[in-house]
């Protein structure tokens, strides 16, 4: 995705791109290489996570243990989640991030380069201490990436080495989100208002303080993990007058608003991509940046709807049921503000729109899915079942995913300066939406039938469904072929792409040439620019 | 089995290779109704939900469709680019999702309560879970036994055991002494742990609560007096490699039943208990 032939015409790059690699990619502060290499590390993350899932996948075909030990299966599980999710996710929209805000705000670079630099060259190194935990005696972390106890102390050897992982991602991400919070609140171009910013750095403003405001729970809570194990402490022990549920508690109170890091960057994209090819702006804009506030405030009162089956009393049950409830309020705000931007307009369906859409439609059947199970009552039948597995898919995958690569066929032609093979394109976009379907819709049926998850075999009651989940999985992942044979074609070459790309596409970032220099906006955009460029135009 | 010419042996066979799947694979689609008041108003309450989102499906979905089809540039469709904004819109959109919702949250409110309610329970039964088997306490009975994965699951599920798994019955989910409730009795089961979290299971009751390693959990049910039968669970919190492998099966018998057997254990535990004849210590 780097502009490695960066000599490009008709800007002042007089300081371009070093030639040396080392100073390139090591000690580079330059945020759209630092962007590139979270961009890269992400997706070796999606893979390994993705070849953890088919393992998972592949023992599940059919009933009956074929391939892995239960342990082993534990693990992939467990591994599979931290993977995808700070390894895949996280660090994908953080990569975005990079390259995007500061070409969308007018800046020269983000506002603390060498803690970009220092924020990104922390995650290769805590993945290599977590992956090195599968090769130790005793295996991977296999306690579920909740991480419970007692059941995560008994884990072994590679417990402190994947809390010292999980404590350095967390650094990683919080240094990340200072960095966005300080070049959005201060390297704005003059007249770049907060109310003209495009909607993804509003979602990522929004994320950031999330991640600053529950990294160190996550940290606090698996340190008390730590000393648990190795001290002495009884914080989680109740036979030293600690408790084991507090521990949920405190995990959820992270782990709630951590969902809506991984989802409110995709509300962002989403949010620029449909009014580009509705050729229509967004609906509702101000409404838009309000809903995020409200979904990122109420992302802290719902935590213990994880924890109905915990025995919390009736009015804890009744109060997170409520409040789990109301996000459906602010959510059901976005999705009829995205329907509304689509109406009326003039819609064509380039690669980045297919995927918009699919988003729009697939996000939205987890957001149902998500309602039936903040209805405790029900919850009790759903809860730990492959029904929730089938929710929170829906919401990452055909969700936060697909807007992760909506993003990238949205912005790849702006980086690399090539148009990519709109043929393949499609090809990769109806695969995966198609499999990405037959992986995940019958795992609902599997868990309201009553299949526990984190199981590696079942009752052969469970076998059809379970076929034709796999089935959807290796299809869904051979799919993702064609995305890397896709972004390997772009970069080394292909049509020129314009420096609008889009028809409809507004935003700073399509006044830059395209690929976009080594720097840019070293010299702030004008004011009336900026007016034209807003999503509102005003 | 009795000899029978090949012909007809092969037709059996085959339809006994067709009738298999049916036998075991069911493509079952949604939650059991169940055999318990509270579990029927679960299950209504999980269509009732459904149903709503089903209508809210078709008019989001259906919305997004039309404006999919309709405004197609290809179709040469004008952007309205002065539709941006609508405080109309927008105040509709919120009010309708908090009448639904206020409108699902009663029903759910009262089911959460009645769920709640422990008063009057008839028979008390502690539920603890193990690594990986659980264990049944009739409190104030002297009934006590240990309930694992029974034996013929257990060696088909070894990995490459060899054994097809569709032809052992129950595959994963029996055990070698269930528990016995009587059918139309209010009982309570005091559900905790030994060493790490599990949590029980039964579908057809709706019951689910966390088995916690130093805490008491406390739930209940009543299974209707006409739907004796045997109901099938699983463990459903991870905990540790067997977290598969620790199935719960309930039998639900008359009370007259329920009595005899309680009778029958009880001498079978006490005999158990009684001081040995001198053997190795």
């Amino acid at each position: 995705m780097g502009n490695a032939h960066s000599a490009h015409a008709g800007h002042d790059d007089h300081h371009g791109a070093p030639s040396s690699i080392w100073a390139r990619w090591v000690t580079t502060t330059n945020h759209k290489d630092i962007g590139t290499m979270y961009l890269v590390f992400a997706g070796a993350m999606f893979l390994i996570g993705g070849l953890m899932a088919m393992v998972i996948r592949a023992e599940l075909f059919k009933p009956g243990l074929q391939f892995v030990d239960p342990a082993f299966f534990n693990s992939m599980t467990t591994v599979h989640a931290l993977a995808m999710i700070f390894g895949g996710m996280m660090p994908a929209w953080t990569g975005l991030a990079n390259w995007m805000i500061p070409m969308q705000v007018g800046a020269p670079d983000m506002a603390l380069p060498r803690l970009n630099n220092f924020s990104f060259w922390i995650l290769p190194f805590a993945w290599l201490i977590l992956v090195a935990t599968l090769f130790m005696p005793g295996g991977a972390p296999a306690g579920g990436w909740t991480l419970y106890p007692p059941l995560v102390l008994q884990g072994g050897d590679s417990l402190p080495m994947a809390i010292f992982a999980v404590h350095l991602m967390g650094a990683s991400s919080i240094m990340g989100a200072i960095n966005v919070i300080v070049t959005i609140m201060n390297m704005r171009a003059p007249g770049m208002t907060l109310l003209r910013m495009p909607l993804f750095c509003w979602t990522w403003l929004i994320t950031a303080y999330l991640l600053i405001l529950v990294m160190p729970v996550l940290a606090g809570a698996v340190t008390m993990l730590l000393t648990d194990h190795f001290f002495g402490t009884s914080f989680f022990n109740a036979a030293g007058g600690g408790d084991p549920v507090m521990f949920q508690h405190i995990f959820w109170f992270f782990g709630h608003p951590e969902v809506y890091i991984l989802i409110l960057p995709s509300f962002g994209v989403v949010s620029e991509i449909l009014p580009t090819f509705s050729r229509k702006p967004l609906f509702g804009y101000e409404s838009m940046v309000y809903a995020t506030a409200s979904i990122g405030f109420l992302s802290f009162i719902v935590w213990a709807h994880h924890m109905f089956t915990t025995g919390m009393p009736l009015a804890g049950e009744l109060f997170f049921m409520l409040t789990t409830m109301l996000i459906a309020v602010p959510t059901g705000v976005k999705v009829f503000n995205w329907s509304a931007t689509m109406w009326k307009g003039s819609i064509s369906f380039e690669p980045p729109m297919l995927w918009a859409v699919s988003f729009l439609f697939m996000f939205t059947i987890g957001g149902f899915s998500g309602l039936m199970l903040a209805i405790a009552p029900a919850d009790f039948q759903y809860h730990d079942t492959y029904f929730v597995v089938a929710h929170f898919h829906y919401v990452l995958v055909p969700g936060a995913l697909f807007a992760i690569i909506g993003a990238v066929y949205y912005w790849l032609p702006k980086w690399s300066g090539h148009m990519y093979n709109m043929s393949l394109a499609k090809w990769h976009f109806w695969l995966s939406t198609i499999f990405v379907n037959v992986l995940f819709f019958p795992q609902h049926f599997l868990g309201l039938a009553g299949m526990p998850r984190r199981i590696p075999d079942y009752s052969t009651q469970f076998a059809d469904w379970n076929m034709v989940s796999s089935i959807g999985a290796f299809g869904f992942a051979l799919s993702q072929v064609l995305f890397l044979v896709l972004i390997w074609k772009t970069v080394k070459g292909g049509a020129k792409a314009t420096d609008q790309v889009w028809e409809g596409a507004r935003g700073l970032e399509w006044n830059l040439p395209s690929p976009a220099p080594y720097h840019t906006w070293e010299k702030a955009p004008a004011e009336a620019a900026i007016i034209q460029a807003s999503p509102t135009g005003h | 089995m009795l000899r029978k010419p090949g012909s007809l042996s092969a037709v059996a066979a085959f339809v006994a290779a067709l009738a298999a799947p049916a036998a075991h694979a069911e493509w079952g689609l949604n939650m059991t109704r169940g055999v318990t008041q509270i579990s029927r108003d679960v299950y209504s309450l999980h269509m009732t939900i459904f149903w709503w989102c089903v209508a809210i499906a078709v008019f989001v979905f259906g919305w997004m469709v039309v404006s999919l089809v309709k405004f197609r540039k290809s179709k040469g469709a004008i952007p309205d680019t002065a539709m941006v904004h609508s405080t109309k819109a927008e105040i509709i959109w919120t009010v309708i999702p908090v009448v639904i919702l206020v409108i699902l949250a009663v029903p759910s409110a009262r089911t959460l309560i009645q769920i709640d309610d422990s008063s009057k329970t008839q028979l008390s039964i502690k539920v603890t879970g193990f690594q990986w088997k659980w264990q049944y306490d009739y409190l104030d009975k002297g009934v006590s036994y240990f309930s694992t994965l029974k034996r013929d699951s257990d060696a088909a599920r070894q990995m490459n055991s060899g054994i097809d798994v569709n032809g052992v019955d129950n595959y994963l989910l029996d055990v070698d002494n269930p528990l016995v409730v009587p059918v139309g009795t209010k009982v309570r089961v005091l559900i905790t742990a030994q060493d790490v979290i599990h949590a029980w299971w039964v579908p057809a009751f709706a019951v689910k609560k966390d088995a916690i390693p130093g805490f008491v959990n406390e739930a209940w049910f009543e299974v209707d007096a006409d739907k004796t039968g045997t109901y099938r669970g699983q463990c459903t919190e991870l905990c540790g490699r067997d977290h598969g492998f620790m199935p719960i099966v309930v039998k639900a018998v008359s009370k007259e039943d329920f009595e005899a057997w309680l009778k029958a254990k009880q001498d079978e535990q006490k005999q158990a208990s009684l001081p040995a004849p001198a053997t190795a210590g």
